[in-house]
């Protein structure tokens, strides 16, 4: 087998003769767009890169028109992204697809830095967002984006700033107070360290007092400014009519705090600073680490806009003007070039064309319109012009009401209640009951007491243990998740993985890679090579932008084609070394129609004036993962299903192949949701896998749900978690640690409550000193949080291991 | 004994010092990005030689 593609890093098909010299050695490359991509790289003396790297970068997508850009110099829509900045500069905020590692972003700087104009450039790899501060009289925004995309990046103009800002924010916020119970910890604990050993020989009173002082000195601002979001959520939850683990976190803290300020001031009773500051500090530590990974995820998606154009070309009889998209209104004509997105409803004025609108239906194959045909929003203009009389725009689009769907399976979803919840709800209760229980009693026997064995009773069995069982395993397995592959936006996903009982895949994109591949060429005529088909048919193939033309990239530049022609929904003609091929639907490639043999994938003929070449085969591939990834998932009891929006046969064919029994194909959004709703009512608890936008209303409404990373920014934005690398065996590893986790987590909580159901009569007794809660409540918090860090080493089995390696990282091979 | 009379304010001073440096560091996107600023470094070394190996191409 021959090397991978150097950029990619996918595998290179056998005759493609792409490659570029990088580091004094040539490199080959899988088709024409890594290596434009790789010699740009290496025309600007960057190709220190390809050294930096630790990840293959993306495979970039197909070129696309040349002014694809230029809407973006329009002052509307400037407006959404460009802001202004000192000295009559201006700063662009850009979203950047595509940035996989810390050499990207280094990449990213230097190469827009060797543009003139350029001021400053700053990127930030793990939101993917860059800062570009630009002189507006030098350069214009659409050379920006020209430039990001010829290094391989899919560059969008960040619209969701206030988004961003607010999470940016409240990110810093947690930093800042995990800061200040960390360092303040450190501090009271040494401080305590004193107090213990004080305590054991008895005459150092005027030196207790005086660590007693610093100690509240130091812990107040953890208890008024680290442990603030505690209170105001348990404030929330109380006012909601409704006890969350934040209820009692905050009572102990809240109690332990003044009962520990009485007895400093009035110097007597105990004090409790250091349990405390270490509490907040614990908890803190896993709500920050559960907070990262899901405003990671959320960066990582823009929303429902950026799937439509910004601009479209409105055409009044006389003149083209463009215009912003929400400046569109019905009535309006507007051209739509191959390649364009729709950016609204309409109907076909003139021109023929196939439109692809997979993204909203799941239909693989182009859809054909002609005069009076609707078009939808969102989908993508495929192999000649068309004009549009636009039918509905903006939030009347069909676009828009898929979106209105998400949001009503949204509110459908299965509710969630955390196991932690409903035992913080008993727990709460119990040592209330047990606290003022104890404060009866002692009044009757000794008043003195009463009041320091009821808050003993509090601090003892303050829920540390209890409180940390499920965030440190959640944060422990999420971190876990994430280094294998799987990206958790939804706090809810690890509770219900465990016991899901069915998996749902989409077809295209999902189980399979969401691009065709020559399966098969039947040659039918002597002294002809599949070799010699493939790169004909790839030089015919060459200027269009019909998804199927995508299967021959690797091949293209071996021919050249001259007299290039498209007939839409038939095929393509052009003269190589002087002969004229036809290359398409069977009947339109030689003169007798000759029906295509029997068999799965689409068939396309080769000829020329002389009659038939060969027939290509063309379909969808399996991803390699997927056989594999169902015979895991079943192995683990869960049944998996395929559900398709296509209608072909294509459908079957892939379920058989990875090993699926159940599909059902031809599936609209609505069909799938409902299907989904039947499933849940059965009793079954749904996992379902997807990319496309028509499959967001399914995925907002099953039980959990996983985008792929080259999914819909929508759909990623909908899910629970995000597949980070497309390969489908992360499910079944990230079912098994979900159930692992809950496993632990379990375990966790009998520890803390079995820890309470012992300490809690010794403190109602009146038994337990101060030292030995203290003692206590930090052992059983330790023992916790080990527990849960186990999670962080589970392994997937060492076979994945050896499999998965050498791919990821063959920069460091050679 | 009675040096930490005055010893335990200096740390908690200094205690105070570290939280406000924190503070700074987190207010100016010190904590932003994570990941590519350990190793930007690395990259910067390289990156001389590339740059003026490019300047040279041009003259």
């Amino acid at each position: 087998m021959t090397s991978p593609c150097y950029h990619c890093g996918l595998p290179v098909p056998a005759g493609s003769n792409h490659s570029v010299v990088i580091e004094g050695a040539p490199r080959s490359m899988c088709c024409p767009g890594c290596e434009a991509v790789a010699s740009a790289i290496v025309s600007g003396g960057l190709d220190g890169f390809y050294r930096y790297r630790e990840k293959q970068s993306d495979r970039p997508e197909q070129k696309q028109p040349q002014d694809r850009w230029s809407a973006y110099d329009l002052p509307e829509v400037q407006q959404q992204f460009v802001h202004d900045w000192e000295g009559g500069r201006q700063m662009a905020a850009l979203l950047i697809g595509g940035i996989t590692c810390a050499a990207c972003v280094w990449l990213i700087e230097k190469h827009l830095g060797q543009l003139a104009g350029i001021e400053k450039v700053s990127v930030n790899a793990s939101t993917q967002r860059a800062q570009i501060v630009f002189d507006p009289e030098q350069l214009q925004p659409s050379a920006l984006f020209e430039a990001l995309e010829r290094i391989g990046y899919r560059p969008a103009p960040a619209t969701a700033a206030n988004r961003e800002r607010v999470i940016q924010s409240e990110h810093r916020a947690a930093l800042r107070r995990l800061g200040v119970a960390g360092l303040g910890t450190m501090q009271v604990m040494m401080f305590a360290i004193a107090l213990y050993f004080g305590a054991g020989s008895g005459d150092v009173g005027e030196f207790e007092r005086y660590f007693r002082w610093v100690s509240l000195l130091v812990a107040t601002p953890v208890v008024f400014y680290a442990a603030r979001p505690f209170f105001s959520a348990a404030l929330r939850s109380l006012r909601a009519r409704h006890l969350s683990m934040d209820v009692p976190v905050s009572l102990a803290i809240g109690l332990a705090y003044s009962a520990s300020f009485y007895a400093t001031v009035f110097g007597t009773g105990e004090v409790y600073f250091e349990s405390i500051s270490m509490f907040t500090f614990f908890l803190l530590l896993g709500r920050t680490v559960e907070m990262r990974a899901r405003h990671r995820a959320g960066l990582a998606s823009g929303g429902l806009a950026q799937l439509l154009p910004m601009t479209a070309a409105r055409y009044d009889g006389a003149e083209i003007e463009h215009i912003p998209v929400a400046a569109l209104a019905v009535g309006d004509r507007i051209l739509l070039r191959p390649g364009d997105t729709i950016p609204a409803d309409g109907e076909v004025l003139e021109g023929e064309s196939g439109v692809d609108e997979s993204l909203l239906s799941g239909e693989s194959a182009l859809q054909q319109k002609s005069v009076g045909s609707h078009v939808y929003a969102g989908s993508v203009n495929g192999d000649s012009s068309l004009t549009v009389r636009v039918t509905a725009a903006g939030k009347s689009t069909r676009l828009s009401a898929i979106e209105r769907l998400v949001e009503r399976a949204q509110l459908e979803k299965p509710a969630q209640v955390a196991l932690a919840d409903r035992v913080a709800g008993i727990f709460v209760g119990v040592v209330l009951v047990a606290a003022l229980g104890a404060f009866a009693v002692w009044w009757q026997l000794d008043p003195n007491r009463a009041f320091w064995v009821a808050l003993s009773v509090l601090v003892v069995t303050c829920p540390c243990a209890l409180s940390l069982a499920t965030p440190a395993a959640l944060a422990s397995a999420t971190l876990r998740l994430q280094e294998l592959g799987l990206l958790v936006a939804g706090g809810s996903l690890l509770e219900t993985l465990p016991s899901i009982s069915r998996v749902v895949f989409d077809k295209t994109g999902t189980l399979t890679r969401g691009e065709p591949r020559i399966l098969r060429i039947d040659l039918l005529r002597d002294g002809w090579a599949e070799q010699r088909v493939k790169d004909v048919a790839a030089a015919l193939e060459s200027q269009t932008h019909h998804p199927l033309a995508r299967a021959f990239r690797a091949w293209r530049g071996n021919l050249t084609a001259s007299q290039l022609k498209v007939h839409t929904g038939c095929g393509l003609e052009g003269l190589i070394e002087g002969n004229r091929y036809r290359l398409g639907r069977a009947d339109f490639a030689v003169s007798q129609s000759d029906s295509p043999p029997e068999g799965e994938g689409q068939w396309l003929l080769l000829a020329d004036d002389q009659g038939a070449i060969a027939w290509i085969v063309l379909g969808d591939q399996l991803r390699v993962s997927a056989a594999q990834a169902v015979r895991e998932l079943e192995q683990m009891g869960l049944s998996a299903e395929l559900l398709s929006g296509d209608e072909s046969g294509e459908v079957q064919r892939l379920a058989h192949e990875a090993g699926i029994d159940g599909f059902r194909a031809g599936a609209s959004p609505e069909d799938k949701l409902s299907h989904i709703k039947q499933l849940q009512d059965a009793g079954e608890k749904v996992l379902m896998v997807g990319d496309g936008l028509n499959d967001v209303p399914v995925l907002s409404g099953a039980d959990a749900s996983v985008a792929m990373m080259s999914a819909a920014d929508l759909a990623q934005s909908r899910a629970d978690a995000i597949l980070l690398n497309g390969d489908l065996r992360v499910l079944a590893q990230s079912v098994a640690l979900a159930r692992k986790c809950r496993r632990v987590v379990r375990q966790n909580l009998a520890w803390a409550l079995g820890y309470n159901a012992i300490a809690l009569p010794l403190a109602v007794c009146g038994l337990v000193p101060p030292w030995a809660a203290a003692i206590g409540m930090s052992v059983s918090s330790l023992v916790v949080v080990i527990n849960a860090l186990r999670l962080s080493r589970a392994a997937p089995s060492a076979e994945d291991a050896t499999q998965v390696v050498p791919n990821l990282r063959p920069g460091l091979a050679d | 004994m009675d040096s930490l009379y005055f010893l335990i304010p200096i740390a908690v001073l200094f205690v105070a010092l570290a939280v406000k440096v924190f503070f700074w560091a987190v207010n100016n996107g010190q904590y932003d990005d994570l990941e590519t600023e350990g190793r930007r470094i690395l990259f910067d070394d390289d990156l001389q030689a590339s740059s003026s190996e490019t300047e040279e191409k041009e003259r």
